[in-house]
């Protein structure tokens, strides 16, 4: 990523520094966004759309660094199921990012990059950024946040803590409170970024050598837990790469594995190592039954907004038992919440893929 | 409420305006949706198949793909004014159980079942010696969801062992309505309103 310049979209400069769950203070702080569709005269159908991890603003445009169409641009655009037409759609680049959002690669105010002297942050931090933001973009009300994975921990993060903000919620694939098994993921990804001698210490910015290995073992990991087993059989098996028979070496005989390297290696080209590590440290921190006293259902109970929460049936990541534990909650507040586990083949990327089903409950659920 | 299948327009009818209800088993959401457009009520489901909870969810319902067995326990006491099972308690592993939490989380239940007493039943009984087909257990016994069948007077004495009030009985033979004479050989459906 070092050698990545990222074009200059849309983007705020917070007025006040950013309090962080930490204790410390970020300050400047820009938030880079992208914006789709217009907004109505009286503001009213503003829909916050929260990204993944490995994501960014570009939802539904091209990508500046990979020319591939935006993330979720089978969801979001005119006609789709979160309809620009009729939905002024805004996605912003988390802080700790590295698209454009105040990261680890940012420039503190000594005018070298921060590296590793980046607070760490918090999910409750990225959403406390984007409430700034809105706020000036003159928005205070949001018709829908919607967000899939960690997009998913935003949304329900923003209703628990600024319940006056939204007024539905969609969250796909997610969970109120991080699992020791994803903790666990996370932690293999960091340790293979931090092994890497490269990233020497995190300072590696200008230097000409960035943990590009470390970074991609880290995203070969994670893919994996992406998917699901009968989906990588299903594209792969244990059919070779471009050969006849196994080299008895150490080549990507296989043509999972090659379809891992190569996932690795591109990811390098538009991802920060650093950010990789704030980011799934906000996750790994993620429990917001803990910051409610311990009861999930008191971190919903100044909320009016309404709920969907969807999990997909081979997602071994972010299994339906999370969603139902949520949902459980909400039901114990009397919170009008809608739950469906869909069946879709292809683990927990389903909500990025081509699932007819979950286009039909989020424009169920958006246009009600 | 005249599109209502005939036991969902009885209960319909009989739902207090205004009130806060949950439907377990509700299908495509066509009762909760009338009660809500007709009714005034704050309405909330539990259904256990996907496509229906998706239906549900674009007819603006707030609906929870559960199941009757496992995730009542979820609810809290007393938090509806009606829980309402139609056509689902002889579907369920334990329709004691899914009663008592019927009235634990509303102060007043809803319960509909066709009545495995009715003339027919019986006579498909004692003279073909099978498990009956009709027109309301239209699927043969191996691949039923109806795994514990029951008669008016069965519920009926269950009410009475559990200490559960019957405050009003419906009773149908096909479509129509009918009164409480014989009804456990005459109806083939009951929908009883319970409370404790």
């Amino acid at each position: 990523m070092a050698t990545v310049q990222v074009p200059a979209g849309r983007s705020v400069v917070l007025p006040e520094p950013l309090q962080l769950d930490s204790g410390q203070q970020l300050a400047p702080v820009t938030i880079a966004y992208e914006t789709y569709g217009e907004l109505a005269a009286d503001k009213s159908n503003a829909v916050l759309v929260c990204h993944a991890t490995s994501g960014d603003q570009y939802v539904a445009s091209v990508h500046p660094v990979t020319g591939k169409p935006g993330w979720w641009d089978r969801m979001v655009g005119p006609g789709k199921p979160i309809d620009t037409n009729r939905f002024h759609v805004i996605c912003a680049n988390v802080i700790g990012g590295c698209m454009g959002s105040t990261g680890p690669a940012s420039e503190a105010t000594d005018g070298n990059p921060y590296g590793m002297r980046f607070p760490v942050i918090t999910i409750r931090d990225m959403v406390r950024a984007q409430v700034a933001m809105l706020a000036q973009l003159g928005i205070d009300r949001l018709y829908a946040a919607v967000g899939g994975s960690m997009g998913g921990m935003q949304a329900l993060s923003l209703a628990a803590n600024w319940p006056d903000i939204p007024e539905r919620v969609l969250v796909v694939g997610a969970t109120a409170t991080m699992p020791a098994q994803n903790i666990a993921f996370q932690e293999v990804g960091r340790q293979a970024i931090m092994a890497d001698p490269n990233w020497q210490g995190g300072a590696y910015y200008g230097t000409g050598r960035a943990p590009d290995a470390g970074l991609s073992v880290a995203r070969m990991a994670a893919h994996i837990t992406y998917l699901s087993e009968e989906s990588l059989t299903e594209k792969f098996g244990r059919r070779l790469q471009d050969r006849q028979a196994k080299s008895f070496g150490f080549d990507a005989d296989f043509q999972v594995e090659s379809y891992l390297r190569y996932q690795g290696l591109s990811f390098t080209t538009r991802f920060d190592a650093n950010s990789y590590l704030y980011i799934t440290r906000a996750m790994s921190y993620f429990d917001l039954a803990e910051e409610h006293g311990g009861r999930l259902g008191d971190a919903f109970e100044r909320t009016g907004a309404r709920f969907c929460v969807v999990s997909f049936d081979t997602d071994w990541l972010y299994p339906t038992e999370l969603s139902r534990r949520l949902v459980h909650a909400f039901n114990a507040t009397g919170t009008a919440v809608s739950f469906v586990e869909l069946s879709a083949p292809y683990g927990h990327d389903s909500f990025l893929l081509d699932v007819p089903a979950l286009d039909r409950v989020v424009s169920g659920f958006l246009n009600q | 409420m005249s599109r209502l299948r005939p036991d969902l327009a009885i209960i319909a009818r009989n739902v207090e305006p205004g009130s806060r209800v949950l439907d377990i088993g509700c299908g495509d959401g066509v009762l909760l949706a009338a009660l809500r457009d007709e009714r005034g009520c704050n309405v909330h489901g539990m259904e256990i198949d996907a496509e229906n909870v998706a239906d549900c969810v674009a007819k603006g319902l707030s609906v929870i793909q559960g199941d009757a067995d496992r995730d009542l326990v979820f609810y809290p006491d007393a938090s509806f004014d009606y829980a309402i099972l139609s056509q689902t308690l002889q579907t369920t592993k334990r329709p004691d159980r899914v009663l008592e939490d019927l009235l634990r989380i509303g102060r007043r239940a809803f319960v509909s079942f066709p009545n495995f007493a009715h003339w027919r039943v019986r006579l498909s009984l004692l003279w073909g010696g099978r498990m009956p087909v009709t027109r309301l257990l239209p699927v043969a016994w191996y691949e039923t969801p109806n795994i514990h069948h029951l008669t008016i007077s069965d519920f009926r004495a269950l009410a009475a062992e559990r200490g559960i009030t019957i405050e009003r009985a419906w009773f149908l033979a096909g479509d129509r309505h009918m009164g409480e004479a014989a009804a456990n050989f005459r109806a083939e459906h009951a929908i009883f309103l319970v409370s404790r």
